[in-house]
C-alpha cells in the first residue's frame, strides 16, 4: 500500500503521521503542499497542525493550495483520504466533505484523552474496531466542533456517515462526554462512498504501547486489510 | 476602486467570542447592550474602475474565498 501525506507550512503532525504509517509498512511519500500532481498513492493523508497559522478560518488557506486540486481527483476516483484535525478542517473547507467546525464551545483549545464510540464500522477505515465498544484516542484543537444544518445531519444519520462519536468511559454518547459542542457528538465522518475520511481525534498519536495505547492502529491495520 | 467587505456569522450558528464580549461589556457597566456579534473586515483594492464589474469580482472573492457560504453572510461596500 503507498501513501501521500500533504505537507503544509504549518503542519505539526505530519512526521507523527509518517513514522504510523510506516510502522505499518505503508509506502508513504511526504508531498510539499505546492507540487502540481500526487505520485501514484493509495491513501492520502491531509495531516494535523495549523495549516498557515489558521489565517481567515482554520483550514481555509491550505484548502486552495495547489496540490488539492489532484487529492480532490484522487477522492473523486475513489482513491482513500484520511483527513486528521486540521486535515478534517481541510477537507471540509475544499467541500469534500459537508458541515463546518467551529470554534470549540467554551473557547478552549483541548489536549486530552477521549473516549470515542465507532458508530459505522461498515468502511475502510473502521472494520478492524468491530469487537471494540469504545476507545480512547487524544485530541488536540480549538475548532472541532462540528456544525451542520439539519438536512445534513439528517443524512449523515440516515447513510451511517458518522464514524466517530464522543462518548463516556462506558461507551454512553452523553452530553458531557461532548469536549467541544459538536452536533451529536460528532468526531469524525465519511462522505457518500465511504472512502474519505475525517476526524478531530489523532489516531496516529495512538500506535505505540511503549507511549500511549494502540487505538489507533486498528485504524491502519482496516486500511491494510481493506487494500 | 476600492471595497470593503464585512463578513458576520449568520444568525443561527452560535458565536461563542461575541457572547464572551457581550458578557464582558455588561461586566463593566454597559447595562444597554443586548447582543453582540464578532465579525470580520477585509479592505481590498481593486485595479478595476467600472463598479459593476468591480461589484462582480468583489461577489466572487466573498463566495469562494473570505466566507465559508455554510455559516458566513457577507456585505460588500464600494467606494
Amino acid at each position: 500500500m503507498k501513501s501521500s501525506v500533504i505537507v503544509f507550512p504549518g503542519s505539526n503532525c505530519d512526521r507523527d503521521i509518517a513514522v504510523a504509517l510506516e510502522k505499518f509498512k505503508i509506502k508513504n511519500q511526504m508531498i510539499w503542499h505546492a507540487e502540481s500532481s500526487l505520485p501514484k498513492s493509495d491513501l492520502v493523508v491531509l495531516p494535523g497542525g495549523f495549516s498557515y497559522g489558521d489565517y481567515l478560518r482554520t483550514g481555509c488557506i491550505a484548502s486552495k493550495s495547489r496540490i488539492i486540486n489532484d487529492v480532490i481527483k484522487h477522492a473523486k476516483n475513489g482513491g482513500l483520504v484520511l483527513g486528521i484535525c486540521n486535515g478534517f478542517q481541510i477537507l471540509i473547507e475544499a467541500g469534500l466533505l459537508p458541515g463546518v467546525l467551529l470554534r470549540n464551545k467554551k473557547l478552549k483549545f483541548l489536549s486530552k484523552n477521549v473516549f470515542l464510540k465507532i458508530t459505522d464500522i461498515k468502511n475502510r477505515f473502521c472494520s478492524g474496531y468491530s469487537k471494540k465498544k469504545k476507545i480512547e484516542l487524544p485530541i488536540a484543537h480549538n475548532e472541532g466542533n462540528y456544525f451542520a444544518n439539519g438536512e445534513i445531519l439528517k443524512k449523515l444519520v440516515d447513510q451511517n456517515l458518522i464514524a466517530f462519536k464522543y462518548c463516556d468511559a462506558e461507551g454512553n454518547i452523553t452530553e458531557d462526554s461532548n469536549p467541544n459542542g459538536s452536533s451529536m457528538n460528532i468526531a469524525g465522518i465519511l462522505n457518500n462512498e465511504k472512502n474519505i475520511l475525517g476526524l478531530m481525534p489523532h489516531p496516529e498519536r495512538s500506535i505505540d504501547p511503549l507511549l500511549s495505547a494502540e487505538d489507533g492502529s486498528l485504524m491502519f491495520n482496516s486500511l491494510l486489510k481493506s487494500y | 476602486m476600492k471595497i470593503s467587505a464585512t463578513v458576520t456569522l449568520k444568525k443561527e450558528v452560535l458565536d461563542p467570542q461575541g457572547k464572551v464580549i457581550n458578557q464582558t461589556l455588561k461586566n463593566m457597566g454597559y447595562k444597554k447592550v443586548i447582543n453582540v456579534r464578532q465579525g470580520k473586515f477585509f479592505d481590498i483594492e481593486l485595479d478595476e474602475t467600472d463598479r459593476e464589474k468591480a461589484k462582480v469580482v468583489a461577489e466572487e472573492i466573498c463566495k469562494k474565498l473570505l466566507t465559508n457560504v455554510v455559516i458566513e453572510d457577507y456585505t460588500i461596500t464600494l467606494k
